[in-house]
């Protein structure tokens, strides 16, 4: 056997498992791989560039499965470049618009922003690129006011996520472009849409930002596939280099079973949008508000009502450390994350909660678990009614340290 | 290096962490030390309970901590048992990380915070009860003092600079 069978075989598997860490890794449904299958196993996964049957059937069936996509934002399918994650779509968004535009050197982007926008913002400093960060509020919105102070004649482009993907906040996209197209008309507009899309109605003929990230795995499509709208006439370059075919931003050769399963979980979400948001953020509620009345010393993390996304809980349960926290649920059965110092394996705790002023145990202690159209009510009691336990014991290991 | 291992725990860290041996206050502890910081998510309390002859008859813990943090402090209480205080001395992350199977590399800290903690007990313990200084009990500070020292450090700066403490 080998050390990581072993560490499997000494953790055990609860008789109930709650997979509740969407946020770090999500599956796709039956309904979802069955729409793969033909695409590896029969037909259309020809080269939609190519000029024969399979060429075009692929490509055919391409233009089609991008109109599926491109529906509940309301845009132009062919707006829409196909990425393979939306690490991708962000490092394209921010790296491509600067490689695109080269007098303008700045980019305003909010302190709570994914690490695929920030890190691929500040990989550019040494080409002289400066990068403003705004800061948030408690509840983690962006401070637009402090937007509007930085923007300048300087700014190129401005990067705004439109939900926060670990403590759910709803931000005020549409103030922000606001803000931005008054003062110039030309700064470019990109939101991060990964956590917003599928949750809130994103409609791009309305609120017409220059750049939007979505991607297939948040709305339990298949990993290794994902988008980045491009409004026409926005100057872009890819990040790499390739032979061109359909995909001008993402050169390589178009990969039709996973478009074919993103294609399919945007049908099942959308088809179903109000319903599943209602459901999620009963279920949301259930655990926030449960959490809150059996367990003592917990602290949500994050906005209340709704200024929060429909399928986010975060929350701070307070002299318990993260790590074993996670580690103690999972061999409960329930798979959640931390924004804890050790889970990330660098000293401080996740930059969203020291951003919205959590102290270092509050940070440390925190819980993400999202839900989506699989989670059950009774998953949801199952969680409920193990957590008690499971923080009773972590807190019990904790002891007398006074924090 | 094109990929990164993960934090892949062996056995004995998980079976600790579900059974730690020593844990809990001990009230009528002849010394207590801690060290680690909450800013870190890292803070292990020694208890020590020592005899007339310098021997630990009992010790226990507590900790504030990932399960690496919990098992490499049970681990050390479970080695010092019935140790004299120089013999427990003696004890680095190392001798903690190889009888936990190993800790993942991002992970040593742990072996070195519980090692750290342990340390400061003993000197506290000829400080402040036996009022002595054994020839073997070192002046300068060791290598797991000064990490568990140079964590508390960074942890307040790093807390400083982003305004938390």
């Amino acid at each position: 056997m080998s050390e990581i069978e072993k560490l499997l075989d000494q953790h055990g598997k609860a008789i109930t498992e709650v997979y509740l860490d969407w946020e770090n890794g999500s599956k796709i449904e039956r309904e979802v791989l069955d729409a793969m299958i033909p695409f590896y196993l029969d037909r259309k996964f020809g080269n939609p560039a190519i000029t024969h049957r399979f060429g075009w059937e692929t490509y055919d069936f391409y233009i089609g499965a991008k109109k599926t996509i491109a529906k509940p934002l309301n845009i132009n399918p062919q707006s829409l470049a196909i990425t393979q994650s939306f690490t991708e779509s962000n490092n394209l968004a921010i790296q491509g618009i600067v490689r695109a535009n080269k007098k303008k050197k700045k980019i305003i982007l909010s302190e709570v922003e994914h690490l695929s926008v920030i890190h691929a913002a500040k990989s550019l400093y040494d080409i002289g690129v400066e990068v403003e960060v705004i800061p948030v509020s408690n509840d983690g919105v962006v401070n637009t006011d402090i937007l509007q102070e930085k923007l300048d004649d300087e700014t190129l482009l401005t990067s705004i996520q439109t939900v926060n993907h670990e403590i759910g906040t709803i931000q005020p996209v549409k103030e922000a472009f606001e803000i931005v197209k008054d003062k110039n008309e030309d700064i470019i507009f990109h939101t991060d849409a990964t956590s917003a899309f599928g949750r809130l109605p994103l409609d791009y003929s309305k609120l017409e930002v220059d750049l939007a990230t979505i991607s297939s795995d948040r709305i339990l499509g298949p990993k290794g596939i994902a988008g980045l709208y491009v409004k026409e006439g926005i100057k872009i370059r890819p990040l790499y280099e390739g032979q061109l075919s359909v995909e001008i931003l993402s050169p390589d050769v178009e990969n039709s079973p996973l478009l074919a399963g993103f294609a399919k979980a945007v049908e099942l979400q959308f088809e179903k949008f109000d319903e599943i948001n209602a459901e999620t953020s009963r279920l949301r509620d259930k655990l926030l508000y449960g959490f809150q009345t059996t367990i003592p010393r917990t602290d949500i993390n994050g906005p209340q009502g709704n200024n929060r996304v429909s399928d986010n809980v975060n929350i701070s349960f307070l002299g318990c450390e993260g790590e074993a926290l996670t580690v103690e649920s999972s061999m409960n059965g329930i798979y959640a994350s931390s924004g804890s110092a050790c889970t990330s394996r660098v000293l401080m705790p996740s930059h969203i909660l020291t951003a919205i002023g959590r102290k270092p145990e509050e940070a440390h202690g925190s819980l993400l678990m999202k839900l989506t159209r699989l989670n059950t009510e009774e998953e949801i009691e199952y969680v409920l009614e193990t957590m008690p336990k499971v923080i009773e014991r972590i807190r019990s290991i904790t002891g007398g340290i006074s924090l | 290096m094109s990929s990164r291992i993960p934090l892949p725990y062996a056995p004995r860290v998980l079976e600790l962490f579900q059974n730690p041996k020593n844990l809990g206050r001990m009230e009528d502890a002849t010394i207590v030390a801690s060290a680690g910081s909450p800013a870190c998510g890292d803070m292990i309390a020694f208890y020590l309970k020592i005899n007339d002859n310098d021997t630990i008859t009992k010790s226990s813990f507590e900790s504030y901590g990932c399960a690496s943090n919990i098992a490499a402090a049970s681990q050390l209480t479970i080695m010092i048992e019935n140790k004299t205080l120089e013999e427990a001395w003696n004890f680095t992350w190392n001798d903690v990380s190889e009888a936990l199977g190993g800790l993942p590399s991002v992970k040593t800290h742990c072996g070195s915070l519980a090692v750290g903690a342990l340390r400061r007990a003993i000197r506290q313990y000829y400080k402040e009860v036996a009022k002595t200084s054994p020839e073997w009990l070192p002046g300068v500070l060791t290598k797991d003092e000064k990490h568990a020292l140079e964590e508390e450090a960074l942890a307040e700066k790093l807390g400083k600079k982003y305004k938390l403490i």
